[in-house]
């Protein structure tokens, strides 16, 4: 008896989630999963002209409603995708175009990203250029200058392997 | 060489902020009409108040006309309706397109607070509404003698939109 009345309330809980499921999401037949994943590229790509930050699917507004029926009738007639979007961007624009096309004043923002990349490589590699041991050395003393200052180090430091050699010679000797 | 580098930051910041004040002025619901100097989408529809007469863009043939969506669920329409009576009483002929309503509604409407409309073309369907890319209401279309759209106002037009925006394109093409 009480399984039967949980098994009613389930019954009755599911009716009503699945209802208000229905009133955001609208339910369509396509003829095929292809044009359903087609359908989903199309609304995830175009805007919605009156909330401009949102694409049609996500939408509530009634234009986007009206939009995406359009754009599942043309579908189901057999319209190609680029008619579709052709069919929005004659009556609203470019703009709801989330995808531009590449033409002359789109150019920067197709380009931007990879002039931003190439640029920050170049100021990246100057950066560790400057930074490289060989140069840091350098500003303070000149090429003569250097110069010496090898034929200095290297003296000293011949001298000094000379000594240590015999030290530690020595040492192994005395052991 | 080493002080002008100096500079650089300067730069990009007058740059920037010059792109970014102008950004301010601007409005970001404003959008071009894809339609501006394209003649009216054809259409055959009926007219308000009088449903089995039908009217095609030849509507918009031989005389100037602004184009007003409406509907009676529009709040802004509301708004809106006493500056078009009295726009209507200056002689200027508006054409209305009853977006997406209910006939018996919006008929009512009419008699409550004055009819301007030289007709109201009836979509109920918003097939019009699309083809025209109405993207909600009021909306005001400016079209030519020749039914092509010269200017497309979004919003309420008031005294000061009329004035600054409406009027210099009527004139023109009077």
């Amino acid at each position: 008896m009480f399984k039967c009345l949980r098994n009613y309330t389930m019954f009755l809980v599911l009716m009503v989630v699945s209802g208000s499921a229905l009133s955001v999401v609208e339910l369509r037949e396509f003829s095929s999963d292809q044009q359903r994943d087609r359908y989903q590229v199309l609304v995830n790509e175009l805007r919605c002209p009156k909330c401009q930050n949102q694409n049609l699917a996500d939408s509530n507004s009634p234009i986007a409603a009206d939009l995406r029926q359009e754009i599942f009738r043309m579908l189901e007639e057999g319209k190609s995708d680029q008619e579709i979007v052709d069919f929005l961007v004659a009556r609203y624009g470019e703009f709801v175009m989330y995808r531009p096309p590449v033409k002359k004043t789109t150019l920067l923002l197709w380009l931007a990203p990879g002039l931003l990349l190439v640029g920050g490589v170049i100021i990246m590699l100057t950066i560790r250029r400057r930074q490289s041991p060989e140069r840091k050395t350098n500003p303070i003393l000149k090429a003569e200058e250097l110069d010496r200052l090898d034929e200095l180090l290297g003296e000293n430091s011949l001298g000094e392997t000379g000594d240590s050699s015999s030290i530690s010679k020595k040492g192994s000797k005395d052991k | 060489m080493a002080r002008i580098k100096l500079f650089v930051p300067l730069i990009i910041f007058i740059v920037l902020a010059v792109f970014l004040l102008n950004g301010l002025e601007r409005d970001p619901n404003a959008m071009p009409s894809a339609l501006i100097d394209q003649p009216i989408p054809e259409f055959l529809l009926p007219v308000l108040g009088d449903e089995n007469r039908q009217v095609d863009q030849q509507l918009f043939q031989g005389q100037p006309a602004l184009l007003n969506v409406w509907a009676t669920w529009c709040i802004s329409c509301r708004v809106e309706h006493p500056f078009l009576n009295s726009l209507a009483q200056q002689g200027i002929r508006i054409v209305g397109l009853n977006y997406k309503d209910d006939v018996v509604e919006a008929n009512k409407w009419l008699s409550d607070k004055g009819d301007p409309y030289a007709l109201s073309i009836v979509d109920s369907t918003g097939r019009m509404g699309l083809d025209l890319g109405v993207f909600g209401a009021p909306e005001t279309y400016v079209v030519d003698s020749s039914g092509t759209i010269r200017y497309k106002h979004v919003g309420v037009v008031d005294d000061r939109v009329w004035q600054q925006h409406l009027l210099p394109i009527w004139q023109q093409i009077k």
